[in-house]
């Protein structure tokens, strides 16, 4: 959907658990420092991934975060895909909706996340997974 | 796999033959492969319960590590595994100390008998021992989880302490990872010395939480709600820029609890609300 050569290799992290919640964070604050993200779009990409890998372990029942580098010729960025073989979410919209959720939290999660970073695309539907990568530019 | 009983017989005897030598050679190998960080004496000791055990679980029905009758022989493992685990040995090092008994075997087997059954019973043995290595790994393995397991325990009894910082001001230095579980903690902790220091005021710093996310500010609002049914009023402090700006992004909303840059900021707020200020600065303009 962008225009970005992916540079390096992905580094792909297994989400089963609280604590591999807590890993792919780390991995993402890590790539971010090394491509140079400002300390705000560092920590903005990480509570975002934060609550992406939580929605795939809550909602999707577990799945992969994929963090890899971009670069656009102009900009370098970190890119990451978060995918599971879940039920899928049947109503984006409402789903990205402030306030809506199904799981007792605050409804933020993926509406919230899709404001931190710079590109958000989803790929889901009922039945078949959800997808969803994320890209954060570095200014 | 289980030893014929031919071979276990046969086994035993040579086990309990060269008794003396074996456990010699034994511990001479555990020692220089250990390089000292275990006594002689400690290791003799190790070393002729396990001998001992191996001759017993033999006698009584035969080698297999599986069986009923093994189980002295398992027990004696097992303690050796967590012995070496809660020591900071290397699992490499731990199932070496059991695999060291092939070579002592097979000095023995050279210089005993030389016909065509001894390759066989060396082969038998080598197996037998290797379940006996397998066993310890998984022993080794397992101590260190809960090792692991009681130090995660530990951590999260540690760093969750609330101090009382003033005259009815109590503070939760919050570091690290708040998770349910620790976020659960927190707040017992906190409502509980409410309670017994009887503070009207709470402040919760998370200067030393490094990413705010709606799970961690879920936990921080519901142990805010949980203190104001108690009657104590909750300062939240230590909000960096980067924080800051990240929870506009996400749209969290605070509604009307304080919250403060900084943990002096905050106590500053409560000091200026309760008025203690005004009563300590009045003395020192009139020297």
């Amino acid at each position: 959907m962008t225009a970005g050569v992916d540079r390096g290799h992905p580094q792909a992290q297994a989400i089963r658990s609280d604590e591999d919640v807590v890993r792919v964070r780390q991995l993402v604050r890590t790539v971010a420092v090394a491509v140079r993200l400002s300390l705000v779009d560092q920590t903005k990409l990480v509570t975002a991934a934060s609550e992406l890998a939580r929605n795939t372990l809550v909602y999707g029942g577990g799945g992969t975060a994929e963090v890899s580098t971009v670069d656009n010729g102009l900009r370098r960025g970190v890119r990451i895909v978060f995918a599971d073989d879940g039920p899928g979410i049947a109503d984006l919209d409402l789903a990205l909706t402030d306030g809506y959720t199904t799981g007792g939290g605050l409804g933020l999660g993926l509406s919230g996340a899709r404001r931190l970073v710079d590109e958000f695309d989803i790929d889901t539907g009922p039945e078949r997974g959800t997808r969803i990568t994320v890209t954060k530019w570095s200014r | 796999m289980a030893l014929s009983a031919e071979e276990s017989s046969r086994l035993t005897g040579l086990l309990d033959e060269h008794a003396e030598r074996i456990t010699n050679r034994w511990v001479e190998l555990l020692a220089a492969s250990l390089r000292g960080r275990l006594s002689q004496a400690e290791l003799r000791r190790q070393v002729q319960e396990l001998h001992h055990a191996m001759i017993e679980a033999a006698r009584s029905g035969g080698f297999d590590l599986e069986s009923e009758s093994a189980g002295e022989l398992r027990a004696v493992l097992a303690e050796l595994s967590r012995g070496r685990a809660r020591q900071g040995f290397t699992a490499t090092e731990t199932a070496t100390s059991v695999y060291a008994l092939k070579d002592v075997m097979l000095e023995v087997l050279e210089t005993d008998t030389t016909d065509a059954r001894t390759l066989r019973d060396y082969v038998a043995f080598s197996s037998l021992v290797d379940q006996m290595g397998l066993f310890t790994f998984e022993s080794f393995v397992r101590t260190r989880e809960s090792l692991i397991a009681d130090q995660a325990e530990q951590l999260l009894e540690l760093s969750t302490p609330v101090v009382k910082i003033w005259e009815g001001v109590v503070a939760v230095p919050l570091v690290g990872t708040l998770d349910s579980a620790r976020a659960q903690v927190v707040m017992e902790r906190l409502l509980q010395t409410l309670v017994d220091t009887s503070s009207p005021y709470a402040i919760i710093d998370i200067t030393g939480v490094p990413a705010v996310d709606t799970q961690v500010a879920q936990h921080i609002l519901k142990t805010v709600v949980a203190a104001r049914l108690m009657g104590a009023d909750c300062i939240i402090s230590g909000i960096r820029p980067q924080i800051a700006q990240t929870i506009v992004a996400l749209g969290i909303e605070f509604g009307d609890i304080a919250t403060k840059a900084s943990l002096a900021d905050a106590l500053r707020h409560v000091l200026r609300l309760t008025g203690v200020e005004a009563a300590r600065r009045q003395p020192r303009r009139e020297s």
